[in-house]
């Protein structure tokens, strides 16, 4: 999903607000958003790819003008509403308010065909590939090519994960990108690395 | 769907929040006294100490260090500390002389909390997940860390379940130093990769 939660990359933001020591929280309601979600996860009520893409689906405007844990809250609330733990009627009615909740949620997909496996050294290419669901593909990294510095164990494939869609798990394969493939003549010198799954690369030439 | 056109009705977050914590208790599941439990942990469990053991004791157990470059989640639970089941591999990433590593999530604000502590609020700003990946040399010099050109710059985008930590380059100063004296020079955002030590 080309989302405004896709961020890397992205240009007009501001100076870090840095402070060593910086809490993670500053209001009691927070921690009980924390707490609350991580409970519903634990329940098996969401998991955490479901919970990551409601987010996600925030309309743009709310993404960028709530706090961190008002997502995570808007998440929890949403999940709970289409999985029938609660009607929006009955939280309004509880809440003594209107409830903000995400848009609703585009198919899901399968694990893509032609997973090829890679070592160490190996020069991959992340597809041009686009999907409206959940994907853990940053949008800086399509089409790119990049050297494989290492393999993961098999995680769930989120694509699938996501949206309760049956898939095999999968590798991810940690990738090297130089900034100079990434962002010609537009970003300092580095090596950024992302956790690519395996669905989302192909062997470059 | 759309909640743009009636934004003076919204409830109050807290509001929000005490009616999904209601519906909890409605249904049974007993909120209370988890989120005492998950806070505590958050506050109390979840500290930089945790990683501040393990660094120390990568800088002064070589076949510890060879472990936890080989398998960082078998590694610090010899030392007891836990992570929870979406994070099932952690990579501990070798600051030197001439290699600085810095972690970020870009598309959230993933990290491995339960070693390194929660994610401190600049960490999950829009700011740093949008130019840690691009501008990261100019970021770190805006956070106080001005490194030089000779030094290689690799950021890490935590997308997966993968997460990731840093060890600090060990400050020569304090070689020879005992284990407990070490725990404390280890910084959260040394860890993060935002500082050296």
């Amino acid at each position: 999903m080309d989302g405004i939660h896709d961020l890397g990359g992205r240009q007009g933001f501001g100076t870090i607000r840095y402070a060593p020591g910086a809490p993670a929280f500053h209001a009691a309601w927070e921690k009980r958003v924390n707490a609350l979600y991580g409970m519903a996860v634990r329940r098996g009520i969401f998991n955490m790819d479901e919970y990551r893409h409601a987010i996600e689906r925030m309309p743009a405007r709310y993404y960028l003008s709530a706090s961190y844990y008002e997502r995570s809250l808007t998440s929890l609330l949403t999940l709970c509403v289409e999985k029938g733990i609660v009607s929006r009627e009955e939280l309004e009615h509880l809440a003594q308010g209107t409830v903000p909740l995400s848009e609703p949620s585009a198919p899901g997909r399968t694990n893509l065909p032609d997973r090829e496996t890679f070592q160490r050294g190996d020069r991959v290419r992340v597809k041009n590939d686009f999907f409206a669901g959940h994907v853990r593909m940053p949008g800086y990294i399509r089409g790119k090519p990049g050297i494989v510095v290492s393999e993961s164990p098999r995680y769930p494939f989120p694509d699938a994960h996501a949206h309760g869609v049956e898939a095999a798990d999968e590798p991810t394969f940690d990738v090297a990108f130089r900034t100079e493939d990434l962002w010609p003549n537009s970003a300092d010198s580095a090596l950024v690395h992302v956790g690519v799954f395996q669905s989302y690369l192909e062997r470059e030439k | 769907m759309n909640t743009q056109s009636r934004p003076s009705q919204v409830a109050p977050v807290e509001n929000r929040v005490a009616a999904i914590e209601a519906v909890f208790e409605q249904r049974g599941m007993e909120p209370k006294p988890f989120i005492e439990t998950m806070t505590h942990a958050a506050e109390e469990e979840w500290v930089p100490r945790n990683g501040g053991r393990v660094v120390a004791k990568a800088w002064t157990d070589p076949a510890f260090r060879q472990r936890l470059f080989a398998n960082g989640k078998d590694a610090v639970a010899e030392l007891g500390l836990s992570m929870p089941a979406h994070h099932r591999h952690l990579v501990a990433l070798e600051n030197t002389e001439t290699v600085h590593n810095v972690i970020v999530c870009t598309l959230c604000s993933c990290t491995a909390f339960t070693i390194i502590g929660l994610p401190p609020d600049w960490y999950k700003d829009l700011d740093y997940r949008a130019r840690a990946v691009r501008e990261s040399r100019t970021v770190l010099r805006e956070m106080g860390l001005d490194l030089p050109p000779e030094i290689e710059i690799r950021v890490w985008d935590t997308t997966a379940d993968t997460r990731y930590m840093v060890i600090p380059v060990q400050p020569p100063e304090t070689v020879g130093w005992p284990e407990d004296r070490l725990i404390d020079i280890v910084t959260k955002e040394s860890m993060i990769g935002v500082a050296r030590l």
